[in-house]
């Protein structure tokens, strides 16, 4: 299927849950609501036509420092989807603000969205409601803050721990 | 100067030249710059002609901890384990820039020069060090353990 049919058959499915499309060179974009987010994905991977059963990526960007999305939700959490069947793409995104930065989570659609999500929790502080074991993947139990948050400053240090007991 | 001090003297001097030459290390190799102690370790530079080629991966039987490469704040832990585990009389050598300074990784993972955490005695900089380099830092620390008062 190609991506331009991709974001229609999205927009005449989902209607107003679906907030934005987007098409650039190839790639092209969805945003959706948080509320209808957990539907859209299991749309996308059981859907015969459209089979996405690769979520190659889950991340997140902070968008704050970003020109003319400093007043807006703070946090994208962006979902790249392949479909091995068709060998078609799509880039789904949802938007979360920085009071309540909970999404529901992929797991039980994806397995691999385990350890993304993750990630993005560790890096971000982006929660996944219903993830199983949500805690710290790259970092270590004792970091305070979320790194990739844009106003964690750069040079901040974490007391260095000694040897666990 | 009594014959007691001027056979100690002599007697710290011969320890010295013996553990000079006798160097077991315990290389702890973290990142790019294991290659470069790789590279160093093998033939066409050929460390063990100094007599301190050893590697033991162990810290017990371990006179020398080779730092080599990055040392974020999750490994600092476990670093710092393996030296103290070490037994005495040893060495520590800071194999690179990040392992000296955190070279250019100035941000939350990395840990900003393992002086940060341990005793260290010979700095080799270079990002990687190329092993004449390295070679010259081991040369220092033989320098150093032969001149130094020997505790034994």
């Amino acid at each position: 299927m190609e991506g331009g049919a991709i974001l229609a058959e999205l927009r005449a499915r989902f209607g107003d849950a679906v907030v934005e499309t987007h098409a650039h060179r190839g790639d092209h974009t969805a945003v959706v609501t948080r509320e209808a987010l957990g539907e859209v994905l299991g749309h996308c991977r059981d859907d015969a036509r459209l089979a996405f059963d690769v979520l190659m990526d889950l991340t997140a960007v902070d968008v704050s420092k970003l020109p003319g999305r400093e007043d807006g939700p703070r946090f994208e959490v962006v979902y790249h989807l392949y479909s091995l069947r068709h060998n078609h793409r799509l880039r789904l995104k949802v938007r979360v603000s920085e009071d309540d930065p909970v999404v529901p989570t992929a797991v039980p659609l994806w397995p691999i969205a385990d350890w993304l999500e993750r990630e993005v929790w560790d890096m971000f502080g982006v929660r996944f409601q219903g993830h199983p074991a949500l805690r710290r993947l790259l970092l270590y139990e004792e970091f305070v803050g979320h790194p990739l948050r844009k106003d964690y400053p750069v040079n901040r240090r974490q007391p260095l721990i000694g040897p666990r007991t | 100067m009594g014959v007691g001090s001027f056979f100690t003297s002599k007697l710290d001097e011969a320890i010295g030249w013996a553990r000079k030459y006798s160097i077991f290390q315990y290389p702890f190799v973290t990142a790019c710059c294991g290659m470069e102690y790789m590279a160093t370790a093998c033939s066409h530079y050929d460390i063990d002609r100094f007599g301190a080629g050893l590697p033991r991966f162990s810290p017990r039987q371990a006179d020398v901890l080779f730092v080599v490469g990055t040392i974020s704040h999750k490994m600092a832990p476990v670093l710092k384990r393996v030296y103290d585990q070490m037994t005495e009389p040893k060495w520590v050598v800071a194999f690179g820039v990040c392992t000296c300074t955190g070279g250019f990784y100035d941000n939350y993972a990395t840990v900003q020069g393992i002086d940060t955490i341990i005793p260290v005695d010979v700095y080799i900089p270079g990002c990687p060090p190329r092993p004449e380099s390295v070679i010259d830092g081991l040369m220092k620390l033989q320098e150093k353990i032969a001149a130094g008062t020997q505790r034994f």
